[in-house]
């Protein structure tokens, strides 16, 4: 084939002494670039043929973080797992005997570009599987993309829950495997017993609806409505004076705790003037929802000791899957030269970024193609042993069977478990406070139903 | 001699193995429920006749039977000391849950109590305060004791706040009574839930004629601290209010200079700020590295001069490769420093990733009290000093020095400058250099209220800006009284309206300000005015 090319570019190249008329140039010139077509299709065509004799045409997937912009500071650390993670799969021979080729795409933190990648992704890369998505508007933002082109996207942190997509598989928390078992910690004997909840969240979707249901169970379960304090705070607020100042005549008299569910930088603005204003985490526990070891790496941890976070996992996590899982982390980092190398840390939505990857390999195996209507049914009921434990994904609803752990911040900015759920607690999409009768199956219903 | 102490040890071992067998027989004979009689037999036999009845106590809460726990507790709790907090935390490693829970709130009391004595002013008011929580009526003698013999106020405040919460709590009706006078002389607002109580069962309609006397003295009382209370939150208020106006103020001066003396709109002051707070985060790193431990916390002072120094050098080339070129076209030097902005995030996103820290000195964590109720953080009294000492240096630097005057001549009349001899071109950049260390100093002193991180500077330009334009362009005066007026009407705001439509009102209120004064608070008179 290559012959047959250098043929025609010879023939395209004029020599000094014919002095070619433009009518003659043009001629020839377009002679020699269909030349070079068909030569490069000829070329791509018996490649595509070669690969197709063979069935090793690699599986493509996409991912879908942002890797500027604000987000970049917790998107980074999931697009670094998923690839950890398809390096290991292509290590041990790739699913089915095909390699795993990811497609990284950036949206940059930018609602409207996480659409318009997503397109891009499904239509022109056509990869089968798209992991990505950090906050709960880039995802609804993706959602309409990936119904209309039946994609598959995997979404790996917590989130508010009131979904039920039949393109997506949700790898972290439902509201009722975090919040709601949070509070209830709270309100045990053994979590302190309090009385009194001051829910402070940044003005967003997520945190509006978390307290939504938060304000459900807790009226549900006869805390008076004068003791249930709600607050929100624009994006990025640096000034906490006046809500510590009523936190602190809130918590007056003791039994009040603070459920946080404060985002990226105003949380330590937040915590500083917290202790300054002489409170501590034994007058008004802060549990946060949003705070998790990746946020806690190179912060000023002093101000943060004794307080609580709900995960469904933590680095800390004692078991020999994770001990493998958080060294692997640390040396992919640092062999790939990744900004902190070792000094890198897991948290909960890398490791469902980690087990999301592996799940969706063992439904295409499962399975036996890539195809998504195949893969999506391959996925229900699948169990992974993760590094925090087995998990299991839901026979019908798309989310996660996961466990259920409340951590206290330690100095170093990791958490020491201070209470973990009775094995794995069942993900409920529709929260049974604010929507008892909705509920969420893809195999009986059609998604979204009406309970009787 | 040390053979023979050996001898002696194996005697009565095996003494004790001779005794313990007969009772061993017994106890099989006997069955279960004997068996563990005998044990407690032995155990008290081989602890011979030291036996006090904590030891006894230590071996009841182990016991399966709730009565006999809860005696022990209670002697444990009434007799024991800090000196059994290791063995209650062995007993407690090898409990069971339910045990373990009963420990816990004995052993946290043992711990108050011996931290009642601690050197440390801090951990004996927050043992007092965890007391004080505790309902365990045991604890009101501890606490009076150690109130009788302490020197500092607010200790003793709250340890007496802490005795009259247990007193209150008790069934004493006598000192209960006591117990509101003395609450409501303190203003305790964490005994206002409690009075509350008081007054409801005093209101029902089966109260007893002492309940319902106990309700008229807690409604007094509670009286008494509402207005007291009201009276403090008008002064935290107005603190707040001063000490976000002193953010604000630290944050535009640099900016009114920049802006206001020399017209020019730098949009890249904010991260001239995030160039200073990255400078006091590598003085930290230094530190941390290359000085002893005990001198850690004079970074904070040496990152001062650096901040500034820094940001200074990066405001010298700036205006030397960009800004001097742009004179007199506020669009394009807009659009320039908008650029320059973008790229100095970026970098500082590249080489420092988006998670640093500074952590504050200790003489800058925590706070004063002044009075009941009032608490002011360190580190924004700290910001108030400064940015009043700031303003005081700008002044003198700009009214009260021939350098000044320079500056002053340069931006009122150029041409009338040069041809007197003053080097305009060296002037301003002297003058944009010191615009942008005091930038710096603002992100300086910004690392003790937020983090460090590349969308500092995007965090406050806006307000920065707001402040300056609303003061009016190009007079110092204005931009503190804007300053003041912004912070100020923010805190007055927010507590009722909320974080979020306060800002929003704050931003229709300048909006508004200025449909009515175009140029701002202070607006300059004269010729220059026209311009």
């Amino acid at each position: 084939m290559s012959e047959i090319k250098k043929d025609d570019s010879n023939v395209a190249l004029p020599t000094a002494e014919q002095r070619p008329s433009r009518r003659e140039f043009l001629v020839q010139g377009s002679k020699a670039a269909a030349g070079v077509g068909i030569a490069a299709l000829l070329g791509n065509l018996g490649n595509w043929a070669l690969s197709y004799a063979a069935d090793k045409e690699p599986i493509k997937i996409g991912v879908l973080h942002s890797l500027s912009g604000t987000m970049a500071i917790s998107e980074v650390s999931l697009r670094d797992t998923v690839l950890m993670a398809v390096d290991e799969i292509n290590a041990k021979g790739g699913v089915m005997g095909r390699q795993v080729k990811p497609v990284v795409v950036d949206p940059a933190s930018n609602w409207d570009l996480f659409a318009e990648k997503a397109k891009q992704l499904l239509l022109e890369d056509k990869v089968a599987v798209v992991f990505g998505c950090w906050t709960s508007v880039s995802r609804k933002s993706v959602l309409p993309v990936f119904e209309k082109n039946n994609g598959l996207l995997f979404y790996p942190v917590q989130y508010e829950g009131e979904e039920c997509s039949r393109n997506v598989f949700y790898t972290g928390a439902a509201p009722n495997q975090q919040a709601v078992p949070a509070v209830e910690y709270l309100m045990s004997k053994e979590g302190g017993g309090y009385k009194k909840f001051y829910l402070l969240g940044t003005d967003y979707v997520y945190p509006r609806t978390t307290n939504k249901i938060l304000r459900a169970m807790l009226l549900a379960k006869k805390v008076h409505e004068a003791n249930i304090m709600e607050e929100y705070t624009p994006f990025h607020h640096q000034d906490y004076q006046t809500i510590v100042g009523k936190i602190k005549k809130f918590a007056a008299g003791g039994g009040a705790t603070v459920i946080s569910t404060i985002n990226g930088d105003s949380n330590v603005p937040f915590y500083k003037e917290f202790a300054n204003q002489g409170l501590r985490a034994e007058d008004a526990p802060i549990m946060a929802f949003s705070v998790a070891e990746d946020e806690l790496r190179g912060m000023d941890t002093s101000a943060l000791v004794g307080h609580l976070a709900a995960w469904n996992y933590y680095q800390s996590v004692d078991t020999p899957q994770n001990k493998k899982f958080v060294a692997d982390f640390k040396a992919y980092c640092k062999k790939n030269n990744l900004p902190d190398g070792e000094k890198r840390v897991t948290d909960d939505p890398i490791e469902a970024a980690y087990f999301g990857v592996h799940v969706w390999k063992q439904a295409v195996e499962k399975a036996g193609k890539t195809d998504v209507d195949a893969v999506r049914k391959a996925v229900y009921s699948q169990k992974f042993l993760a590094p925090g434990g087995e998990i299991m994904m839901d026979a019908a609803n798309h989310h996660t069977y996961r466990p259920v752990l409340i951590g206290e911040i330690l100095k170093d900015g990791q958490f020491k478990v201070v209470s973990r759920s009775k094995g794995l607690v069942k993900p409920e999409p529709w929260s049974e406070y604010t929507n008892p009768d909705k509920g969420c199956d893809w195999i009986s219903h059609q998604g979204t139903y009406q309970k009787k | 001699m040390t053979c023979r102490t050996v001898d002696v040890t194996r005697l009565s071992c095996s003494g004790a193995i001779v005794i313990v067998k007969p009772f061993c027989l017994c106890a099989l004979l006997l069955g279960c429920f004997l068996c563990l009689i005998t044990v407690q037999a032995q155990a008290a036999d081989s602890k011979a006749l030291s036996l006090s009845p904590l030891e006894q106590a230590l071996t009841q809460i182990t016991s399966e039977d709730e009565a006999v726990r809860e005696a022990g507790l209670r002697t444990i709790t009434e007799q024991g000391d800090s000196s059994l907090i290791p063995r209650l935390d062995e007993i407690r490693a090898s409990a069971d849950r339910s045990i373990r829970l009963a420990i816990k709130p004995v052993m946290d009391l043992l711990k108050n109590r011996a931290k009642l004595e601690s050197p440390e002013a801090d951990v004996r008011r927050s043992a007092a305060t965890d007391l004080g929580t505790s309902g365990k009526s045991v604890a009101i003698s501890w606490l009076d004791q150690a109130a009788a013999k302490e020197a500092n106020k607010w200790v003793r405040y709250t340890m007496e706040e802490s005795a009259a919460l247990l007193k209150l709590a008790g069934v004493d009706q006598a000192a209960k009574r006591t117990a509101i006078e003395k609450l409501g002389d303190l203003a305790s607002q964490n005994a206002v839930p409690a009075l509350q109580e008081l007054v409801t069962t005093g209101k029902a309609a089966e109260a007893t004629e002492t309940q319902q006397a106990l309700a008229q003295s807690a409604n007094a009382s509670i009286e008494r601290i509402e207005t007291w209370a009201a009276w403090s939150n008008a002064i935290e208020t107005i603190f707040r209010g001063i000490s976000l106006s002193s953010i604000l103020l630290i944050m535009s001066v640099g900016l009114a200079i920049v802006f206001g003396l020399m017209g020019v709109i730098n949009m890249a002051h904010g991260e001239l700020m995030m160039v200073g707070a990255y400078a006091t985060f590598i003085t930290q790193e230094l530190f941390r590295a290359f000085v002893p431990q005990n001198f850690f916390d004079y970074y904070f002072a040496v990152a001062m001069p650096m901040a500034f120094l820094v940001a200074a050098g990066c405001g010298l080339v700036l205006e030397a490769t960009v800004i001097r070129f742009l004179y007199g076209r506020p669009l394009e030097t807009m659009l320039a420093t908008w650029g320059i902005s973008l790229v100095l995030m970026q970098a500082a996103r590249v080489y420092f990733g988006d998670l640093t820290a500074v952590a504050a000195p200790a003489w800058l964590s925590g706070g004063v009290q002044v009075m009941v109720g009032v608490f002011l953080p360190n580190n924004r009294l700290f910001i108030i000093a400064l940015s009043a000492v700031c303003v005081l240096a700008i002044y003198a630097i700009l009214f009260r020095s021939n350098l000044g005057l320079r500056v002053r001549a340069v931006m009122q009349n150029r041409n009338m400058s040069a041809c007197l001899g003053i080097p305009t071109r060296k002037v301003d950049a002297y003058t944009f250099a010191f615009g942008s260390g005091l930038a710096g100093i603002a992100g300086w002193a910004l690392t003790l209220i937020g983090n460090v991180e590349p969308g500092l500077g995007q965090n406050y330009i806006v307000d920065s800006f707001m402040v300056v334009v609303t003061g009016g362009v190009g007079k110092l005066a204005g931009t503190i009284v804007a300053s003041l007026g912004i912070g100020g009407l923010n805190k007055l705001l927010e507590p009722s309206m909320g974080a979020v439509y306060g800002k929003v009102c704050i931003l229709v209120l300048v909006i508004l300000f200025l449909q009515w004064r175009p140029s701002g608070l202070f607006a300059i008179k004269g010729r220059q005015a026209d311009t």
